[in-house]
């Protein structure tokens, strides 16, 4: 039975849509970039190289959590032990990336980008959506998404985690304080922008006040939380920013640890 | 300087209808409305069309104009290119009733569910003290001049009538969080009843809304997403459900 | 053609019109305990009311704690120029605080001062600050709160009875043709719905008008198509009085450019947050412009006008917030004299002494109305403004305390279609709370009315004839177009009662208008019942031909200038024709006016003025009578 805008009673017109504009286009760029992202970060996810040279980590493998970890790469010891499938070593970054992952498939914005541009639901406002029936975040697995206040606490312990990363790359190849190279810059950056990430974030805003039913009562929650919306109506730049960031870093340190270029050092 | 403009118009009603071409002269500054009734007044004097302001306050005139929900008091007939043929259709989330007017009775209805303001019972009119700050998230939601363009526009019910029954829409999403926002509403359990009853979970915050909103309403940012988010407090969190258990503090899950 | 089909309904009271007044009144009735027909032309919530900006004027005393309602009532007087029926004044100075609160209670979210209180602003014509608000957005708070308040009653009676409309039904997009009559007394009202075309009819004993204006008679205005003066029509008809028709305000600053939004109002909060009145000269004209009864409240030179704005208990007030009839006239003098802009009108401009930030947050309607509507940006370059027709202060004749009108059993009025509250001239933010006060007063008027005397039921002949009248424009081919009359017609107001008048002119005007009324009996209708707005305005324009026949021949008779009503040839006011109003009414044929004797101010209102200030209104032997015992 048909239904949508082409259910009985609603004007009749064959068109899914009559949008004159180029609808499709940002769906299909939103879509290139995270797909390419996403075949770029398993394929290294599971490289298991190259993720690691004094003083700098990729941050998909920060924190290094396994046996397996190149020497020196893990800030916080070996929790895991180490694991053969098939032959293959079990990658230390699939011991963690579920976290970040977890908060970047659950945040509001990538949400809103995934559902239009992958799921096509809706590819565009005002554009009939391709399935015959919706149901939203009311049952499984969508209801998951509710999860992501855990995904941004755990998103915390990460930025900080990045952030001693970029604090420890103030050190020389051979561990000595007081040196600075373009690669320390590059950690600062990607920690900066994951911050900035974090703290733009819907359920952060919720979280410093955006519960609170009457913010007189509570002057410096209030003040936390305009700061916060004000960030927040950046989230969607922040989200790209950062996403990118994460991207290059990796791609820096990959390239320092194939010694395809060198880190350059200011001092 | 008053230029040539094409126009197709959608005429019909609810068992038939189909876009007729019109050319029609439009003069600097005019908006899509006043072409419509330029066309109304020579051309089609039957040609029905809901509107009442013309000034973008009162939410009248909604339409889709080349396929996108629109005020045609808010639309400048300059954005569009010379040679741009204007297509106007009604609203394609309701039932049309004829040419550019549809039936938005759904609205009403979902309205009627809402559960209305409950002020303290000892509270004598006159003494109510909010303070500003209390009141401004409200008052943006207050804005909302029920055109019911962020209605029309949700793919939610637009490409899924069988949602109509359970889903409320993000003008009714608005007005749940307005009111529990509203610092003297004694009304505790809107939150169960946004995801409940009104379908809050079944927005996938696409916000196409907060696109189309007239009135610049931040309807995705400011009230979806923090009424989910107190949905989580109230049902999704089991450590702050926890905590209100031993701590015995109904407020942790219900502000 | 078929015969339509045609719905029946019995209901306590009618009350037509959706606005604050007809919502307020229904709110009164069904908490009585009766039922009440809410009915609209649009659709539920869109009323004209919506369009009020800056405020409703209330002496809570919020602000400044020196206002009380006789204070309000004073300004009132003044700014009505003593045409006003005292009473209604006094009533509405005295309640429209309950009246606010009262919405506050319902959901109302007005804005607030540092104490938690409502605001309130200061306004043209009022002494103190005085209106309560919402940004510039008042109207649609009121209006908003009201709907939400008869669902909110709705509710309770689906929760008592099952049944949310046993009470309270709003019928929306239905028009009203005609009030009904029988035995003498009210019987019920008859209509088509605009959807279908079918035909309604309502028996009930009590029918509340609060349809609001006429703005639609004229070429310039700022109401919306739904401002045909049905209410003030549909009264006449039934035999009630129209009084003062001749006074309407033109609003002194609605846009003259660009076309589209040609007539829309720029609220007087723009002025009342600092905006300043220029020519293309770039004078800033309006300090020659303030009347001797104004020149102890008002600044004549610039710096002191300046310094208002921050010390406002030593320095008088800077011109541009005389009351609106001032403004209009000043401006039209100006674009008169050739000192206009391109486009007839006169530069409006905050730019200067606001900050851009500033603007946004007090006027965020109206920077949002100029960007969005005109792509004027109106935190860098000033606005053109001329006068537009705004609000009719004539309207039907009351009794102020029930707001029964005036000569017919069973009928109420209330909101702006009801005359006598506003005198010759309306104070901004005057209409909001006139509203509710007497919105509230005709609810409870037709309480006590439908208790005391029961039903009425309606005859079959009454319904015949008004079916008959419905029929009528389709059963012609050929005839006359409405839409072509109603634009003859618009342009008959405008060049000849519009802001400034002239004995010749309003003669021509009652003869054309009588000629064009014998046309629009000719009119023939395209196409079907179902929502054929040709069809729908060959009522309204009916109504407005109606409409400008009361007040052209009200113009003509009243000799002197006063508030709404300008006449080049009787510059000055009139203390003589102060004491009079014109009553217009309506035999079947044509509209007569007579004089009526105004009621005489008790002792107790009298004393609250300066002598000295009455005596620029009153005739000696008034002031030497010192009001009535």
């Amino acid at each position: 039975m048909a239904t949508g805008v082409f259910s009985e009673g609603r004007a009749k017109i064959a068109e899914r849509t009559l949008r004159t504009d180029r609808w499709w286009l940002q769906p299909l760029i939103t879509f290139g970039v995270l797909f390419s992202f996403i075949i770029y970060a398993t394929w290294r996810a599971f490289e298991n190289n190259y993720y690691f040279i004094e003083p700098l980590i990729s941050p998909f493998y920060s924190p290094c959590l396994s046996q397996s970890c190149a020497p020196g790469s893990s800030l916080l010891g070996h929790l895991f032990p180490i694991i053969h499938i098939w032959g293959m070593t079990f990658s230390p970054a699939l011991f963690i990336l579920i976290f970040p992952l977890g908060f970047r498939m659950t945040c509001y914005y990538y949400r809103k980008a995934y559902y239009r541009s992958f799921w096509m639901s809706p590819p565009a406002c005002a554009v009939a959506e391709p399935h015959s029936k919706y149901t939203g975040e009311t049952r499984a697995p969508l209801i998951l998404q509710n999860a992501h206040r855990w995904f941004f606490y755990a998103g915390l312990v990460f930025n900080v985690l990045l952030t001693i990363d970029a604090v420890l790359a103030f050190r020389d190849k051979h561990n000595n304080w007081g040196h600075m190279s373009v690669g320390t810059l590059v950690l600062l950056a990607n920690a900066t922008f994951l911050w900035f990430y974090s703290l733009s974030c819907h359920t952060c805003r919720h979280t410093v006040g955006g519960r609170l039913r009457n913010f007189s009562k509570h002057p410096m929650r209030y003040k936390a939380w305009t700061v916060v919306s004000k960030l927040n109506h950046y989230h969607q730049q922040f989200a790209w920013i950062s996403l990118v960031g994460v991207w290059l870093t990796d791609i820096y340190v990959r390239e320092v640890a194939t010694h395809a270029i060198s880190n350059w050092y200011f001092f | 300087m008053a230029r040539t403009l094409k126009l197709r118009i959608w005429r019909g009603d609810d068992t038939n209808g189909a876009l007729q071409d019109v050319t029609v002269d439009a003069n600097p500054g005019e908006v899509v409305l006043d072409i419509i009734h330029r066309v109304q007044a020579t051309q089609m004097g039957d040609l029905a069309v809901r509107w009442n302001c013309k000034a973008g306050k009162c939410g009248s005139c909604s339409m889709e104009i080349n396929g996108r929900p629109r005020l045609a008091c808010m639309t400048q007939v300059s954005a569009y290119g010379e040679d741009e043929t204007i297509t106007i259709t009604p609203l394609r989330a309701f039932p049309v009733i004829k040419d550019l007017v549809t039936d938005v009775s759904f609205n009403y209805k979902k309205a009627m569910e809402i559960p209305s303001v409950e002020m303290p019972a000892d509270l004598k009119p006159g003494e109510a003290r909010m303070q500003q700050v209390d009141v401004e998230r409200s008052q943006e939601f207050r804005k909302c001049i029920e055109c019911f363009l962020c209605q029309d526009t949700c793919h939610v019910i637009r490409d899924h009538e069988e949602n109509k029954k359970s889903f409320a829409g993000p003008r009714f999403f608005i007005r749940i969080a307005e009111l529990d926002m509203h610092p003297l509403d004694m009304l505790r359990n809107r939150k169960k009843q946004a995801q409940e009853e009104h379908g809050l979970g079944m927005c996938n915050i696409t916000k196409c809304c907060t696109e189309v909103c007239p009135e610049h309403i931040r309807i995705t940012d400011n009230a979806i997403i923090p009424m989910k988010e107190r949905v989580v407090d109230t049902k999704y969190d089991p450590i702050r459900w926890l905590g209100s258990k031993i701590l015995k503090r109904e407020d942790l899950i219900q502000n | 053609m078929t015969s339509p089909k045609l719905d029946r309904y019995k209901y306590d009271v009618v009350v037509i019109g959706a606005g604050g007044a007809g919502l307020r009144a229904a709110v009164e009735a069904r908490e009585a305990g009766l039922s009440v027909a809410i009915v609209c032309k649009s659709l539920f919530g869109k009323a004209h009311t919506v369009m009020a900006e800056g405020g409703a004027a209330a002496s809570m005393g919020n602000v400044n704690d020196n206002d009380n309602w006789m204070v309000h009532f004073r300004d009132t007087m003044r700014g009505g120029k003593f045409l006003n029926h005292f009473r209604m004044a006094e009533l509405h100075a005295k309640e429209a605080p309950d009246r606010i609160w009262e919405l506050e209670m319902w959901g109302a979210l007005f804005d607030r001062t540092n104490e938690g209180k409502i605001s309130q602003r200061n306004f043209g014509g009022h002494e103190y600050p005085r209106l309560a608000h919402v940004g510039d957005r008042t109207g649609l708070e009121l209006i908003r709160t009201m709907q939400q308040r008869i669902v909110a009653l709705q509710q309770k009676d689906a929760k008592e009875f099952g049944d949310s409309e046993k009470f309270i039904k709003v019928f929306a997009e239905l028009t009203i043709t005609e009030i009904l009559k029988d035995n003498g007394k009210i019987s019920g009202a008859y209509g088509y719905w605009r959807e279908s075309g079918d035909e309604v009819l309502f028996e009930a004993p009590a029918v509340v008008i609060a349809t609001g204006g006429v703005g639609k008679t004229f070429k310039i205005t700022s109401n919306s198509w739904e401002g045909t003066g049905d209410g003030h029509a549909l009264a006449l008809k039934a035999g009630a009085n129209l009084v003062d028709m001749e006074f309407l305000q033109f609003h002194p600053t609605g846009m003259v450019w660009p076309l589209s939004v040609k007539g829309i109002l720029v609220t007087e909060s723009v002025r009342g947050e600092g905006g300043i009145l220029t020519n293309s000269l770039g004078e800033r004209f309006m300090f020659k412009y303030i009347p001797d009864v104004f020149k102890d409240k008002y600044a004549d030179n610039e710096a002191e006008a300046d310094r208002w704005y921050l010390d406002q208990d030593n320095n008088r007030r800077p011109p541009e917030l005389l009351p609106r009839d001032e403004v209009a006239r000043a401006i039209n003098a100006e674009v008169k004299a050739g000192r206009g802009t391109e486009h007839g009108g006169v530069f409006l401009d905050v730019s200067q002494r606001i900050s851009a930030e500033v603007i946004k947050k007090r006027l965020p309607s109206m920077w949002h109305q100029f960007y969005e509507l005109a792509g004027v940006d109106i935190t860098k370059e000033p606005m053109e403004v001329g006068p537009t027709c705004h609000y009719v202060m004539g309207g039907v004749e009351v009794e102020p305390d029930s707001a029964a009108a005036v000569g017919v059993e069973g009928l109420f009025a209330a909101g702006e279609v009801a005359g006598g509250m506003h005198g010759s001239n309306r104070l901004g933010g005057n209409s909001l709370t006139d509203l509710l006060v007497f919105g509230r007063r005709a609810g409870m008027g037709a309480v006590n009315y439908v208790k005391s005397h029961g039903a009425n039921p309606v005859s079959e002949s009454s319904i015949t004839k008004a079916a008959a009248r419905i029929e009528a424009p389709f059963a012609r081919t050929g005839g006359e177009n409405a839409y072509a009359l109603h634009q003859e017609l618009q342009e008959v107001t405008h060049n000849l009662v519009g802001i400034i008048r002239t004995e010749v002119e309003l003669v021509e005007a009652i003869e054309k208008i009588a000629d064009i009324r014998k046309r629009s009996a000719n009119i023939s209708v395209a196409g079907t019942r179902k929502f054929n707005p040709g069809f729908h305005l060959a009522f309204d324009l009916d109504n407005m031909l109606l409409v400008a026949e009361s007040t052209a021949k009200s113009a003509v008779l009243r000799q002197e200038s006063r508030g709404g009503h300008t006449r080049d040839d009787f510059p000055g006011m009139n203390s003589t024709w102060r004491q009079v109003n014109n009553i217009a009414s309506f035999d079947g044929e044509k509209v007569t006016i007579k004089s009526q004797q105004l009621p005489v101010l008790p002792k107790e209102l009298f004393d609250l003025f300066d002598v000295h200030e009455l005596e620029k209104y009153m005739t000696p032997e008034e002031i030497a009578k010192g009001g009535s015992n």
